[in-house]
C-alpha cells in the first residue's frame, strides 16, 4: 500500500492533481479520526481534517519522499488542530507546565473535582465518558497519548510527527499515561 | 527500593519497551511485595486497554469529494498536457491535422538538427550525445533534437529538448530515471518541446476557426 501512495505522490508532485484523490481516500478515515480525537467535535474535527489535507496539497513539494507521508500528514493535521485548540481554549490550559516534582499535581487536582460518582459513570456511555476524558487531557499529552496507543505509532514516528526531541516524547507519555489512570482508574 | 517515583518511572519504561533485563527484574521483584504499586501499575495498563476500547470513527461521506472540491485549481496549462498524455491517439491526429494544415511539417523538419553546446571530449552516436566515462564537462550542457547519456560528470546545468536522458545501460523505451544516470551536479531540464510547439499551434488553429464561423 505504502507503494502505490508513495507513487500517487510523485504524480500529484508532477502536477496530476486527480492523483491525489487516491490519497485522501486512503488516509481520510486515519486523519478523520485523529482530528476527532484531538477536537473531540464531529463538525470542527471534519473542518480541520479538510484543510490538513488541502494544506497537504499545497505544500507537496516540501515532503521529503525519503520520509514517511503519513508521518508528514499527521504533523499537518496537528498542528491544524492545536492551532484550532489555542484558538478557543485560555492560553494558561494549553501552555501551563505542569507543576510539581513529577508534574502529576495538577492532574490529581483535576482528577478530583471532576471525577464522576461511579454509578453515573456506569450509567452513562463508557465510551463517549472515555472519548471525553481523552478530550480532557491538555493536548501536548493528548495528540502523544492518541499517536501511540490509537494510531500505533512508535514514540520514534511520534517524535518525527511533532518535531521534538525522542526524550520529550517519552516525558510526555509517561504524564499523558498518569493523568490518564488517575481519570480512568475509578471506571 | 522505595515506592517512590523510581518505581513508578520503572512502569512507564516497561510500557515503553525501554527497560534493561536488571530494572525489568527489579520492578517485577518490587511488584510481588508491594500492593500499592501492583495496584498503580494494573491501573496504568488498564486505562490503556480502556482507551484503546474506543470504538473507530470515519470520516463523513463525501469527504474525499469534497477535498477534491476545494483544492486551488490546476495550472491550465499543466492540464491540457496532461489530457493530450491521456488521449495519444485523439492527440496524435491533432498533430497531424495541425501540421498538415499550417505546412509546420517542413518547419519542423528543418529545426530537427541535433545540436549539442560543447564539444571537447563529447562524444557523438548516431543521434546520441555522450559524456564518456571519466570526462567531467565545466559549464552548462544544452543538447537539442539528440538523446543524452551521461557516463562522466556534468558540473553545470543540463538542458534535453526533444530529446531523452538514457540510462547507464542504456535503454530507450521505458521510464528514464535521473538517479541511474552519471552525476549532473548542476540543475536537469528537460523541454519536451514537442508539447510547447504543439499547444502553440493548435491554439491559433482554433482560434481561427473560430473566427472563420464568425
Ligand atoms: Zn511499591
Amino acid at each position: 500500500m505504502d507503494l502505490m501512495i508513495r507513487e500517487k505522490i510523485k504524480q500529484v508532485k508532477k502536477g496530476d492533481q486527480a492523483a491525489y484523490e487516491d490519497v485522501v481516500m486512503y488516509y481520510q478515515d486515519k486523519i478523520f479520526q485523529h482530528c476527532y480525537r484531538m477536537l473531540g467535535n464531529a463538525h470542527e474535527a471534519e473542518d480541520i481534517a479538510q484543510e490538513a489535507f488541502i494544506r497537504a496539497y499545497v505544500n507537496i513539494h516540501s515532503y521529503d519522499e525519503k520520509r514517511k507521508f503519513s508521518t508528514w500528514l499527521y504533523r499537518i493535521a496537528t498542528n491544524l488542530t492545536i492551532d484550532r485548540i489555542r484558538k478557543r481554549k485560555p492560553d494558561y490550559y494549553l501552555d501551563a507546565e505542569v507543576k510539581g516534582t513529577d508534574g502529576l499535581d495538577m492532574y490529581s487536582q483535576l482528577a478530583t473535582n471532576e471525577r464522576l460518582p461511579e454509578e453515573e459513570v456506569q450509567g452513562m456511555e463508557l465510551q463517549s465518558y472515555i472519548q471525553d476524558e481523552i478530550s480532557n487531557l491538555p493536548p501536548k499529552y493528548r495528540s502523544i497519548i492518541m499517536l501511540r496507543y490509537l494510531e500505533e505509532f512508535s514514540l520514534q514516528e511520534i517524535s518525527d510527527i511533532l518535531d521534538i526531541p525522542l526524550g520529550t516524547v517519552k516525558t510526555r507519555i509517561h504524564r499523558g499515561r498518569e493523568a490518564l489512570r488517575k481519570k480512568l482508574r475509578h471506571v | 527500593m522505595k515506592c517512590d517515583k523510581d518505581v513508578v518511572n520503572l512502569m512507564h519504561g516497561y510500557l515503553d519497551d525501554d527497560l534493561t533485563k536488571e530494572d525489568e527484574t527489579k520492578l517485577r521483584n518490587h511488584l510481588e511485595d508491594c500492593e500499592a504499586c501492583q495496584k498503580h501499575f494494573h491501573e496504568l495498563k488498564r486505562s490503556i486497554t480502556l482507551l484503546k476500547s474506543v470504538e473507530q470513527v470515519k470520516a463523513p461521506e463525501n469527504f474525499t469529494k469534497q477535498v477534491m472540491q476545494n483544492l486551488p485549481t490546476e495550472k491550465k496549462h499543466k492540464k491540457y498536457v496532461r489530457w493530450f498524455k491521456m488521449h495519444p491517439v485523439v492527440t496524435a491526429a491533432a498533430i497531424f491535422f495541425v501540421l498538415m494544415f499550417s505546412g509546420l511539417f517542413t518547419a519542423w523538419e528543418q529545426d530537427s538538427q541535433l545540436t549539442v553546446s560543447k564539444q571537447e571530449d563529447i562524444i557523438i552516436k548516431g543521434d546520441t550525445v555522450i559524456v564518456p566515462e571519466g570526462v567531467t564537462v565545466e559549464g552548462d550542457l544544452v543538447v537539442k533534437n539528440g538523446n543524452l547519456k551521461i557516463e562522466g560528470t556534468v558540473e553545470g546545468d543540463v538542458t534535453l529538448i526533444n530529446g531523452k536522458l538514457l540510462k547507464k545501460e542504456e535503454s530507450m523505451n521505458g521510464d528514464v530515471l535521473l538517479a541511474s544516470a552519471g552525476d549532473i551536479n548542476g540543475e536537469f531540464k528537460q523541454v519536451n518541446q514537442i508539447f510547447d510547439w504543439i499547444l502553440y499551434h493548435l491554439n491559433n488553429f482554433f482560434k481561427s476557426i473560430f473566427s472563420l464561423g464568425e
